[in-house]
């Protein structure tokens, strides 16, 4: 197929779907996600799939049913397409309860769990008032529960909150580090 | 093609094999059977169930057969020891987490995972911790959902993919927590939406309309022909103590492959539909009375005898059996009435002497794939010919350059290299720029192509079609409903001369061939015989105050192209003689004999298809009441009218009369073009188009539950955002449409596939059947 055809075939499928994608994604998200699209193939726009998701996950903390369907016209996938990239991975949540401002996730594996993540764990709950798997009423804290090892043993007891990872962890570290978030 | 073979051994035996093949085609070939979940023949390779283990030669490990390329001297056991072992090791593995409810599920006797479960060995598993649940989530009223059976092999996802030509199924989650399903509670809207319930090796995915109605070991299955569009798809038919329950696909590959519609699969509802006919009805002093059928026939025999035969007019299904269209046709013509016609939908017959034998689709249906270049004129052919629109799907897939000329848009599932739209009028010239662009024109054709100069799209899709190795001009549906069909017909003949490619039709129904061929047209007799008197077509007829009508399984205010014409001329006419299965309110207040006939399951007969194919099936299930299979009628008819030639004692007999004929006919050729085509003028102000819905296109799929409630929207008209915004109606809105002299109400939807300046009315539906021409000028407004 030319490359002209691809192109006017997308034209024509795009006038009525990407319409509402266009108004449903903000600016920001759309200027993310054109800049993912011109790194791959024309007719590779699943390529920019994780990072779409990513820029929506940064905007609004979760993915909802609205916006995926929204990423999925403006990268012309089908949507189920994009419902099973974003319900593969973790790092996505799809559930509106699950959006807050930060997200900790705090690593249970062997590492972590042999340098005392337990009472880190139990710190965080009691000192947010919410069990793991939670939001903070005030929407700024998203307790993840963090199923497999986020590769820092080395660092262990650690968290991952939002995109940085904090190590060799003690309570006071983690006071400190989540009072100091907006 | 000769290809090379070379030889392997499976289980010993030496077999040549073609070199690309994979091993599990290669034993399926010899009919050596290796147990497979998520291989299909038509999909593509997953190898994720791993059920196909077998032991090959020097391997470290059992390989799945369906993704072992063959090689020369390969050896290989299905059923060693080794291969055995791990086969149903792996079968303990898809069975950790599938339920043990095979008494209550609707695969259970059909479940490929059971009669592998069962002659696997052992009778208990060693996993004894937690099966997995899954929830549903309700797809729609087609396919019934049990999710926890589900053993992942994604056949239903594949199919999506690869055959409908979109994916509606997925595979969410990931590891044990894996799904596969729709994700969001949506319906399932591909119109071959009902094969993942064929292919779905478990009871995951089953038949709702049929949910626990019967179980398999209970059900007789019947080869049948599908009797909706005229690709003549073969099914089966599952019936329990007489009663259909079911449809499944049949395989035919040379037709239909293993899928079919959902149209073909559940339109069996309607057989035992409430307004089923029982009884021979006659109105007295408008008072219906149950009558005999000696006597019920007598009757009509009398009033066919009494009324001048120019008075008489036979409106015939196009989806009747060849047996019936010809013994109604050969009965009628025997007492000199040659008004009959089965082109219920077409409106424009200036060049039908010039028509061949029958429309064909001028290719065989599997050649579809082996064209380069097709162009559609007047075509849905997704919803019209759901089969035929997959192997041009295949085409399209290899690069062929699909075009249209239509009265809208449509969603294609694939890429679609050219949509040209209009109304009736634009559609003409566009393809009046198309043969302009061809080359050299046939006077004929100057009116039509006057003050046109064909733009860069038209002469794009001629340049495509004169390049292109295999090209294909195919007339559909809506061009048979054009006002101007005759010059659309016309036009496509000399595009496709000059531009190298051939010409056919996708005809409509699935026996409108047989209606050519058996005579049910009023120009020509059986075998396209001339007849001594040119009778009147269906417009004429309607227009003519007959006064008498025998209708056969027609409905004239769903059928017919012209609702309001064709009710005027019903409840004019003296008398009208209905055969049908049906015996709707609306039929009871014109009609004056209702005669109960038999529906495509309760009969036997013949069809024959766009190739040109015969058909033959023989009837599932048991009439009710006092119906009778149509051609039984036919026949005592001709006898009680004296015809001549009615003894027939089966309808294979009469099957083979008219083949008789037929073989020694000469075909008509497709050649010639009238001396002269005119342009007829523009109306003014919004136009008219329109389609038949596809679950709208007969008496029997008409009353089939569950597809109407598979789609939205069935019967609400559409237009173009631009002109929603003129006439101030926003989507969704309550609106009245008057035509002529007729009006009604409906609901709007906007929609940009809809040419400015047209409003779409789907036919077949209660809205169109209040309204007259499928074109023209017409007004909408709020209501």
């Amino acid at each position: 197929m030319s490359d002209t055809k691809v192109e006017t075939v997308k034209i024509r499928d795009m006038r009525n779907a990407s319409k509402d994608a266009t108004s449903i994604l903000t600016q920001h998200e759309r200027d993310d996600i054109d800049s993912w699209l011109k790194r791959y193939p024309k007719d590779r726009s699943q390529s920019a799939l994780l990072a779409a998701l990513r820029a929506v996950m940064h905007e609004d903390h979760y993915l909802s049913t609205k916006k995926m369907n929204a990423v999925a016209a403006y990268l012309h996938l089908p949507n189920i397409a994009v419902y099973e990239v974003a319900s593969f991975y973790s790092m996505f949540e799809l559930d509106e309860k699950a959006a807050g401002r930060h997200s900790i996730s705090v690593c249970t594996n062997v590492s972590c769990m042999l340098n005392g993540s337990d009472e880190i764990v139990n710190h965080i709950e009691s000192k947010l008032g919410i069990k793991m798997g939670e939001t903070t009423s005030d929407g700024k804290f998203f307790f993840k529960i963090e199923e497999e090892c986020l590769a820092a043993c080395c660092g262990a007891p650690m968290m991952q909150v939002d995109h940085v990872y904090y190590e060799n962890l003690t309570l006071e570290k983690v006071d400190e580090i989540l009072d100091g978030l907006e | 093609m000769s290809e090379k073979l070379i030889t392997i051994e499976i289980n010993a035996t030496k077999l040549e094999v073609k070199p690309d093949a994979m091993l599990i085609e290669a034993a399926d070939d010899a009919g050596i059977h290796i147990p497979r979940f998520c291989y299909h023949k038509k999909l593509t390779i997953a190898a994720n169930c791993r059920m196909c283990l077998v032991e090959v030669e020097n391997a470290p490990k059992p390989l799945p057969a369906c993704a072992t390329p063959v090689n020369e001297g390969m050896k290989v056991w299905t059923k060693s020891k080794y291969a055995l072992s791990a086969q149903q090791d792996n079968m303990e593995f898809l069975l950790i987490n599938h339920p043990l409810d095979c008494p209550i599920c609707d695969q259970g006797g059909e479940c490929e995972l059971q009669d592998l479960a069962v002659s696997a060995r052992g009778s208990s598993s060693r996993f004894h911790e937690v099966k997995r649940v899954v929830t549903d989530k309700d797809i729609g009223p087609l396919v019934s959902t049990d999710m926890t059976r589900c053993i992942q092999c994604t056949r239903c996802i594949r199919f999506g993919e690869e055959i409908a030509g979109m994916r509606e199924m997925g595979a969410t989650g990931r590891g044990d927590r894996m799904e596969v399903g729709t994700f969001v509670e949506k319906s399932l809207i591909s119109e071959l939406s009902g094969n993942i319930i064929d292919i779905c090796p478990v009871g995951a995915l089953t038949a709702k309309p049929s949910r626990y109605k019967a179980r398999p070991w209970d059900v007789v299955q019947t080869a049948s022909i599908a009797s909706h569009d005229s690709v003549g798809s073969n099914i089966n038919l599952h019936t329990y103590k007489n009663e259909l329950v079911r449809v499944v696909a049949g395989d035919n590959d040379a037709i239909n492959e293993c899928w079919i519609s959902d149209r073909d699969r559940f339109s069996y509802q309607g057989v035992t539909a409430k307004d089923r006919l029982t009884k021979p009805m006659i109105k007295k002093d408008g008072i219906w009375k149950e009558i005999d059928w000696a006597g019920a026939l007598d009757s009509i025999a009398e009033l066919i005898k009494a009324i001048d035969a120019d008075q008489i007019g036979a409106l015939v299904s196009p989806r009747a059996t060849v047996e019936e269209q010809y013994l109604l046709q050969k009965a009628l013509r025997g007492v000199g009435v040659n008004n009959i016609d089965h082109r219920l939908r077409q409106c424009d017959f200036y060049d039908q002497e010039l028509a061949p034998l029958a429309p064909n689709l001028g290719v065989s249906i599997a050649d579809l794939e082996q064209q380069n270049a097709v162009l559609l004129v007047g075509s849905n052919i997704r919803q019209e010919q759901p089969m035929l629109n997959h192997r041009l799907r295949k085409a399209a897939l290899k690069g062929a350059h699909i075009m249209t000329v239509n009265l809208r848009e449509y969603d294609f599932n694939y890429d679609i290299a050219e949509q040209l739209t209009g109304n009736v009028t634009q559609m003409l010239e566009k393809l009046a720029g198309i043969a302009l662009a061809s080359g050299k024109l046939p006077e004929a054709l100057d009116d039509l192509v006057d003050g046109i100069k064909p733009n860069d799209t038209e002469k794009k899709i001629a340049k495509y079609l004169t390049e292109a190795e295999n090209a294909l001009v195919l007339t559909g549906n809506i061009a048979v409903s054009h006002p101007q069909y005759s010059a659309l017909r016309a036009l496509s003949s000399v595009i496709a001369e000059n531009t190298g490619a051939k010409l056919g039709s996708l005809v409509e129904s699935a026996n409108t061939v047989g209606g050519w061929l058996s005579g049910a047209i009023p120009h020509r007799q059986a075998a396209g015989i001339d007849t001594a008197k040119v009778g009147k077509n269906i417009t004429e007829m309607l227009n003519a105050d007959l006064k008498l009508f025998v209708l056969l399984d027609v409905e004239p205010e769903f059928d017919c192209a012209n609702p309001k014409q064709a009710m005027s001329a019903m409840h004019q006419a003296e008398c009208v003689v209905a055969m049908t299965p049906y015996a709707s309110e609306s039929l009871k207040a014109y009609t004056d004999i209702l005669l109960p006939i038999s529906t495509v399951a309760e009969t036997s007969g013949t069809f024959i298809n766009t190739e040109g194919r015969w058909q033959s099936f023989t009837g599932a299930s048991q009439l009710a009441g006092d119906a009778r299979p149509a051609w039984k009628v036919l026949r005592v008819l001709g006898n009680v009218l004296e015809v001549e030639g009615f003894e027939f004692v089966s309808s294979t007999e009469v099957r083979d009369e008219l083949q008789a004929k037929i073989s020694s006919a000469t075909d008509k050729g497709n050649a010639d073009l009238m001396p002269i085509y005119q342009k007829q003028a523009t109306d003014t102000g919004l136009q008219r188009v329109s389609e038949v819905s596809i679950y709208c296109t007969d008496s029997l799929v008409r009353r089939a539950t569950a597809l109407h409630k598979s789609i939205e929207n069935e019967a609400a008209i559409r237009i173009n955002i631009n002109d929603a915004e003129v006439l101030g109606l926003s989507n969704n809105a309550k609106i009245t449409i008057k035509q002529d002299e007729a009006s009604t109400k409906a609901t709007l939807i906007i929609d940009n596939m809809i040419p400015q300046g047209c409003v779409f009315i789907p036919e077949g539906t209660e809205v169109s059947a209040c309204l007259s021409a499928s074109f023209g000028t017409i007004e909408i407004s709020a209501a």
